[in-house]
Parts: C-alpha cells; structure tokens; sequence
C-alpha cells in the first residue's frame, strides 16, 4: 500500500474509533476523577498521538486500549504535576491498576456512558446545559456545532460548558447510575436532555446542524435502551422520537412547501421506523408504569394509523392528551389538546380552551400556540381574530416554509 | 435587558427583492412587528434608505471631510435595526432567529448599555 493510502486508512480508522468510542473512552477516564475537562485533554491528545503514528506504525489491533493507555499516561502526568506534594500516591496506582487491566483487554473497558450521562444530568447541573453536556461528552460533538443548533455564541457555548464541567468535579457530582429509589426521577433528567436535543433538531429541515442533532439524538436514545433494557420510559422516548423522525420529509412537498400533518403524503413516511417504534411502545407498556413519553409516542402512534388506512381515531387521541396534561400540566400540552379538540368537539369548543391559556406570559411569543389558534379561529369563521392570530403565528416563525405556508392561509382568509 | 438588532445585507437584493404594501413593508416583516410588539418587546425600529443616499461625514486635525455613502467597502451593507427588550442573551438571540432578513442577511445582536 502506498503510505498515503496507509495514512488515510489510518486516519479513517481513527475516525471511526472516535464515532463509536469516544463517549466510552472519556466516561473511562473521568470516571475516578470526576475531571471531565481534564479526560477530554487526556483522550484529544491520544487522538491526535494516534493520527501521527497510526499512518506510520499501522493501526494497532485493539484502537481503544491503544488510545486508552495514551490517555491515560497524559492524565496520570496531569495528575502527578498536581499532587507532587499531596497524597495522591494510592489514587495514581489505584488508576493505573485499572489501566493496565483495560490494556490488556479490551473488555475491560467497562462501559460506564450511563454513569456519564446521569452525572451530566445531574440537579446541580443547569437544566439547559444538560443536553449540550452529554452531546460533548457522549459524542464528542463541538462546543461551536451544539452552540449552532442551541442558537447560542460560540464563546458563550464553550464558557458555558467548561463552568459545567467545573461543577461536577466541584460539587462531587456522583459518576454513578442512581440507586432503584432515585432512578425514575433521574432518569426523567436523562431522557428529558436527550429529547431537548432532539426537539432542537426536529424543527430545521435540510443538512443543517441541528438537523443532524435530530440522529445524534436517537443514537443516544438507543444506547439509553440498551444501557438500561429494564426502563419503560427510555423505550417509550425512542419510540416518540422513531414515529416524528419517520414523518421527517413527509413535512416538505416536492416545491418544499410545509404540509400539516394531516395532508401529509403517507408514501412519504418511513414505515420501518414507525414499525422500529410500534415495537418498542409495545414493549414499553408491557414493561411498567405509563409514563409521559409513553403517552406521547402513543399519540404519535395513534396519528400514524392513517397508514394502515384507518382514520385517526380523535377520541382516543383526546383521551391520550387528558391523561399527558393531568400527568404534566404543561400549558404546551394543553395548547396540542385543544387543536386535536376541534375534532371532536368542533372549533369553537376548542378555542374556549385556548383561552384558559390567552393569560401565560409564554404564550406571548410561543409560535405553535398563535398558529393553533389562527387555524381554529378561521374553521370557526371568525375571520378578524384569525388573520390577527396567524400573523403573529408567521411573524414567530423561524423556518421560511412555515411562514409562506402561513402567508398563504392568511391570503386565502382575505379572498375566502 | 435592551438589545439591539442590526440588520446587515446585500441592499441591492434587497430592493429588488423586496414585495412591499402600502406602508413600504414586506408581510414577514409586517408580521415580525406584529409579534414583537404583542410581546412587549419592541421598544424601536427603523428601516434605512440605501446607502446611496447616505453620507459620512469625519472631523481630523481640524478639519471636516465627507465622503458619499458608508465609510466602509464591505458586501454586506448596515440596513436597518430593531431596539427590542429581552429577558437575556438567548431571548435576544430568539428574536434575531425570528427576523426576515436573517435568511438573507446578518442579524447582529449587540446589548445595549444601560446605566
């Protein structure tokens, strides 16, 4: 082989190791010393040892254990350098028992992302820097590409997630997976980020960043499953997520215009991710108590029936969204009822519940809620209140096929 | 906390570009107002004529200089802004994200001092 097919081979394989190691690999080493930021250092530079020799000695037969010992031998530097004068003797060989271990073979490289992941879902951790936490640590993604899709500035994205690496390493942030007591509530912090960062990712459309986030999200959702099979609720937030991303291009006609859900073209969907998901909901249910993803993905579930040319069976949806509001009280969830209300109960019963929510400040500037209630108020006739409403709706809106879509129901309330 | 939008963009796209109605504003930015102001966070917001018919006008040693149009050579040109009150940063950021010309120019999102 030529040397630079030898390089590039190398350096494929240092990719590939890094998509599917990473998370592994950093959990590894932060897991002793709780040092996120410090582990990171450690395993970029075992990375970048690895580009540079990998191409020139080949590419070792365990890459994992290579890179671990690399990273390993950095953070134990690291670490010596600190404590020269303290104690820290018994915790460095402890360290390098463990790593000589895991040198050896390759399965001893226990796999602690969960651990990892509770730790960066942790309640001294600030709830909007969870999602972007785990994208880092789990993923590996960079501090500018999840600042892209959380539309927040690069330098204030990295701040941001350096302080939170601080904290766990200061507040003693336990790297463990919570005791049976603790683990439904802590959970509910674990799945709540990885669906934030699948929420950012549902509304672009197009290979954007956050676009991608919406794969990166599901990957993690898996592996939550996987980690944790016994868990109804990680079953039933993969399966929410497998139902909305199998309606992903059904969104967008071929002139790229947006389509609402229930003109949507079913050729367009993608069954076998609605199967994927049926599958896991089932299981969910049979698993244990119904909990919020659960019911939400069971909605998803009722709405994709179309496909089976079954009608969506509205009343049962109804019922479906009684039971999410009693469960969450969230005015979002309250706003999605009313909309699916008009169905059964017709558009003027539906907007008298909207107005149960006109008084939340949130609402103000929250677009689905101004959208709902343009739409509802012009299947009621009431053509002022909804040329009002589905103005602000298109003046909220962030995606340029949304607001044309918009445009134009407001020109068809005009000439109608 | 007050914020400044500053809209940058290709003018000349823009003019041409531009369906406006009867106040001289396009729908999406008709509609941007709108949501603005129900929020309660449009505070002021001025749409500029080209740089064409601008000036710049500088004071050195003593003496005055004008020169036409903006001071600098750049493809983007300074277009209009929003004054828009904000809980924070990222509310702020939301706002910019929300602004027609994001699509087809730069919105530049800059806190404004307050005493």
């Amino acid at each position: 082989m030529a040397n630079s097919a030898i390089a590039s081979a190398a350096h494929e394989t240092a990719e590939l190791v890094a998509r599917s190691s990473y998370g592994r690999l950093l959990a590894f080493l932060a897991a002793r010393t709780r040092d996120v930021a410090g582990a990171e250092d450690a395993l970029a530079e075992a990375f970048a040892s690895a580009l540079q020799s990998w191409p020139v000695d080949g590419v070792p037969d365990n890459p994992d254990a290579w890179l671990l010992t690399v990273a390993r031998r950095r953070q134990t530097d690291a670490i010596r350098r600190r404590q020269t004068r303290t104690a820290g003797e018994a915790h460095i060989e402890l360290m390098m028992d463990e790593l000589n271990q895991a040198a050896a073979n390759a399965d001893a490289i226990a796999d602690r992302r969960l651990a990892l992941m509770f730790a960066c879902a942790h309640p001294a951790i600030e709830p909007g820097m969870r999602a972007p936490l785990i994208l880092q640590t789990i993923l590996g993604l960079t501090a500018s590409a999840i600042a892209a899709a959380f539309l927040i500035p690069p330098a204030t994205m990295g701040q941001r997630l350096v302080r939170a690496k601080a904290r766990i390493k200061e507040a003693g942030v336990p790297f463990a997976v919570p005791e049976r007591a603790d683990l439904a509530d802590r959970l509910d912090a674990v799945l709540e980020a990885i669906y934030a960062a699948y929420a950012k990712g549902w509304t672009e459309i197009g290979d954007s960043t956050a676009d991608r986030l919406a794969d990166e999200a599901i990957w993690l959702g898996r592996l939550v499953v996987s980690l944790l099979p016994e868990e109804p609720e990680a079953k039933g937030m993969l399966a929410l997520m497998l139902y909305t991303e199998a309606r992903r291009q059904a969104r967008r006609d071929a002139e790229g215009s947006y389509v609402p859900l229930q003109e949507q073209d079913i050729a367009r969907w993608d069954l076998g991710q609605i199967d994927s998901a049926e599958v896991l909901l089932h299981a969910a249910n049979r698993g244990g108590p119904t909990g919020r993803y659960q019911i939400e993905a069971a909605i998803q579930s009722a709405h994709c029936a179309r496909r089976l040319g079954n009608t969506s069976n509205w009343p049962s949806i109804v019922a479906l969204y009684d039971a999410l509001l009693h469960l969450t009280q969230s005015p979002v969830v309250a706003l999605n009822r009313a909309a699916v209300l008009a169905e059964t109960a017709g558009a003027d019963a539906a907007l008298a519940c909207l107005d149960g929510l006109a008084g939340d400040r949130r609402m103000a500037d929250y677009q689905p809620y101004w959208a709902a209630k343009g739409h509802l108020a012009a299947r009621a006739g009431r053509r002022a209140d909804a040329h009002a409403a589905l103005t602000l709706a298109m003046g909220l809106a962030t995606d340029d096929a949304v607001r044309r879509y918009l445009a134009q129901q407001i020109r068809q309330l005009q000439d109608g | 906390m007050k914020f400044m939008l500053l809209i940058h963009g290709n003018e000349q796209a823009m003019m041409e570009a531009t369906k406006t109605d009867a106040a001289g504003m396009s729908p999406e930015y008709a509609a941007f107002n709108q949501a603005l102001i129900k929020a309660g966070a449009m505070l002021a917001g001025e749409r500029l004529r080209p740089t064409t018919t601008a000036a710049s006008v500088r004071v050195r040693n003593g003496a005055t200089e004008v020169l036409d149009g903006p001071y600098a050579e750049t493809r983007e040109q300074f277009g209009g802004f929003y004054i828009i009150e904000a809980a924070d940063f990222d509310a702020a950021m939301d706002w910019a994200q929300q602004c027609p010309a994001a699509h087809f120019g730069t919105i530049e999102v800059r806190p404004v001092v307050q005493g």
